[in-house]
């Protein structure tokens, strides 16, 4: 009896443990049909202030591709925190949407699993060509050198917002050009619970994006020509150094500020307690927290001397959204008519007024409305200064060991523990040792 | 009517010395394979849901299961040990980062567990007596084990942050007790964090077991007890405990795999990458298959885990069970 209950509870166990090791199956099957013409499905990433806020806006955008060729748009508004996984298990299994958005840094990525679908010339023929958008937008949609793997949508590129009336109170007559004026500024305006500028600390893409970008200024890059990681070359020491310093040397950033993941940063914006963010584009969320379009200014961020342009003066990355379709699609003719439509110059200039971005179509860039102050500097950035993040397979990864090893350093630097290049250089070769040998 | 009903009489029981036998026997047949074919759904669904998975997760492990490959896994390469080897070689930064977790994750367990039970069985105790308001109180007791998880641990993980969060306003504003405001959600502090939301999340359950538990024990042994001058504590001792041991074999058994395998609340209270303090093993290998795209390598971390709780389950009822026994004679 005794031996019976002792097998029936190492039975369960092995059920309670068995949750650990699960995960999904696999499948593969190539190339495209038309085997379902009338319907597609479509992943759209969440880009408006909530999903309800997206499905409204898309909805009857999709009803007027459904009026134009028949063919009905199934829409699922995924949030950010799930897109990712979404499409792997998609990937996985072989049962995903047939046009989805993805986070345009992740193409590589995800370019190299095969799952979607090559934007060859014969592909691109059907979208109206490529020449149609911007070359920095493309440069973004895959590994370079093979035909991307997927379209931009929406462009975007990171500016440096400031809160006009904290500037006036601290006596400061504009916003700072190079990082040693923003640090002067800053200096003036963090005291009394009040700071200079506002960081994302433990949301590791955005610790990316802005050590990829002091790299840049640096000289250097995280990964070579070849596409191998080079995370502890003196430039990629130096440029995630002087982020961190922001913080622990520099103090015009709020200790507080290494927890933030959660965009708590545009909150401290919009109340009066830190004077600037970098952010992609801010403007909803800021008039959602109260805070009107008057009360804000907009410039390029900072470089290290002179003004942005390319190489040590780029300022941003190219950020974005691009369009992809699975593979395996059994609507692929609809699946690139439905491309076609989204990337006309109407829904262009209709989805990207809607939701703050630069349309990546040339054509529909002429719109007055993308030629307000904000958005024209975001334009700007985006033609002269902004660089595509390494489009490398493993892109992924280094997004979350650099950002991870960021994220700590922030951690250290908010408790009052030095950061030195011995340390930051530490940190960056075990991110390093963590990326995948091949 | 008498003449109809004849035929059907004779056919369930035809006439002959050996007809009784064959009925018992397909009504033992039929007793014997009841249980069975009751336990066949739940049976197929077990297998379903954990035992193919597991199996599969096993097979990925010995595989190159990385980003190339997972659109088509028959296509991914086998890779022998290799993924073993880089999980197990603690001087290499993977596998120093996966014994770093381990340590943690055993060091959490045993408190966690420690003080899950240590509060649970105090207020069950406690609660044994009539007093009034004693419904209300377990009503609220058992809160915690009732909220959605998610919840519960975001609401957590308001109250740890650091410049507008409860926790520091109580400790820090109020009370005055640190120098400053603490870091509860990154850094050393998360440890505790952690620990805190585990036990307020977990201590419920030991609660109503071992409230269950005391249910069983006579009254009589109490007052037989009390009568021959023991007291309180001498009656938990000899009386209390003693009688619990078989609840609290299973229930230390079940909060230390639960515990030992929390996935949720360090994902909710640190998201996609837990600072080191509190690095679970849970969250450490979805780190590692997820986030990096290397499903190999994370399903053999997983595979490891597994022979691990395995072992540790099988010393443990081979252990206590052995104690019983010497306790039983």
């Amino acid at each position: 009896m005794r031996r019976t209950r002792a097998a029936a509870a190492s039975a369960v166990t092995v059920s309670l443990l068995a949750a650990v090791t699960a995960c999904g199956g696999g499948s593969s099957t190539d190339g495209g049909s038309n085997d379902s013409p009338k319907t597609l499905t479509y992943w759209a990433s969440n880009q408006g202030p909530s999903i309800e806020a997206d499905k409204k806006t898309l909805t009857p955008e999709l009803k007027k591709f459904e009026k134009q060729t028949g063919i009905k748009v199934k829409l699922e508004v995924i949030p950010w925190s799930d897109l990712l996984n979404r499409i792997l298990a998609a990937t996985t299994s072989g049962q995903g949407p047939d046009v989805l958005n993805i986070g345009n840094t992740w193409s590589a990525s995800l370019q190299a699993t095969g799952a979607l679908l090559p934007w060859d010339a014969k592909n691109f023929g059907k979208i109206g060509g490529k020449d149609r958008f911007v070359e920095s937008a493309l440069g973004s949609a895959g590994e370079t050198g093979s035909d991307p793997a997927a379209v931009p949508l929406y462009s975007m590129a990171y500016a440096l917002y400031y809160n006009k009336k904290m500037f006036e109170d601290a006596g400061i007559s504009g916003p700072p050009a190079t990082w040693d004026d923003l640090v002067a500024d800053g200096k003036k305006i963090s005291k009394d619970d009040k700071w200079a500028l506002g960081a994302e600390g433990a949301n590791l893409s955005e610790n990316i994006h802005h050590v990829f970008v002091f790299a840049k200024q640096h000289g250097a890059d995280f990964f070579d020509a070849e596409g191998k990681p080079d995370f502890t070359s003196d430039g990629a020491v130096a440029a995630v150094k002087q982020y961190v310093d922001l913080m622990g040397k520099d103090k015009v950033v709020a200790p507080g500020n290494a927890e933030y993941a959660q965009n708590q940063s545009l909150q401290d914006f919009a109340k009066d307690k830190t004077a600037m963010v970098l952010w992609q584009t801010a403007a909803a969320t800021l008039k959602a927290h109260g805070m009107s379009d008057d009360e804000w200014g907009v410039a390029p961020v900072p470089v290290q001397s002179g003004t942005p342009g390319a190489d040590t003066a780029v300022n941003s990355m190219v950020a974005g959204i691009n369009m992809a379709v699975f593979k395996n699609t059994d609507n692929i003719d609809g699946a690139l008519k439905f491309v076609n439509f989204m990337t006309s110059v109407d829904e262009q200039t209709i989805l990207n007024k809607t939701y703050g971005s630069i349309p990546p179509v040339k054509a529909a860039q002429q719109d007055p409305a993308f030629n307000t102050p904000a958005l024209k500097v975001i334009r700007d950035t985006l033609a002269e200064s902004a660089a595509p993040l390494p489009q490398v397979a493993n892109e992924s990864q280094f997004e979350t060991a650099v950002g991870t090893a960021v994220k700590e350093l922030f951690a250290e630097a908010a408790a009052g523990r030095p950061v030195t290049t011995a340390s930051v250089k530490e940190k960056l070769d075990e991110a390093q040792q963590q990326m995948p040998k091949k | 009517m008498t003449v109809t009903a004849e035929p059907a009489v004779g056919k369930e029981a035809p006439p002959g010395a050996t007809a009784p036998a064959p009925r018992r026997r397909t009504g033992r047949v039929r007793r014997i394979a009841l249980p069975y074919l009751l336990l066949l759904p739940a049976l197929l669904l077990e297998l379903l849901v954990h035992l193919v998975p597991m199996v599969i997760g096993i097979v990925m492990s010995f595989k190159e299961l990385t980003q190339f490959y997972i659109r088509d896994w028959g296509a991914a390469p086998w890779a022998g040990l290799d993924n073993y080897s880089l999980s197990v070689d603690f001087d290499a930064p993977i596998g120093k980062a996966l014994l770093h977790s381990f340590f943690v994750t055993c060091a959490f367990t045993v408190l966690s567990v420690g003080l899950c039970w240590l509060l649970g069985t105090t207020a069950a105790v406690y609660m044994q007596e009539n007093f009034r308001g004693r419904g209300f109180l377990r009503a609220v007791f058992l809160v915690p084990y009732a909220l959605p998880v998610y919840a519960a641990v975001i609401t957590w993980a308001f109250m740890f942050q650091r410049d507008n969060g409860l926790v520091n306003h109580v400790l820090h504003d109020q009370l005055g007790l640190t120098d400053s405001p603490s870091f509860w959600l990154i850094g050393d502090n998360s440890f505790i964090a952690l620990l805190v939301v585990s036990v307020w999340k977990g201590w419920p359950f030991a609660f109503l077991i071992v409230m269950a538990g005391l249910q069983n024990i006579p009254k009589e042994l109490y007052e037989a007890a009390s009568i021959d001058g023991a007291g309180m504590l001498q009656q938990l001792r000899r009386i209390t405990l003693p009688s619990l041991r078989p609840v609290n074999q299973v229930l230390v058994l079940v909060l230390f795999l639960w515990t030992f395998n929390d996935f949720n609340t360090p994902y909710v209270l640190f998201g996609k990458a837990a600072p080191e303090a509190a690095d679970l093993i849970s969250i450490h290998i979805y780190q590692s298959s997820f986030v990096t795209w290397n499903f190999g390598t994370g399903s053999a971390m997983s595979v490891l885990l597994l022979l691990f709780l395995l072992v540790v389950t099988g010393v443990y009822l081979a252990l206590t069970s052995r104690g019983r026994k010497a306790a039983d004679v």
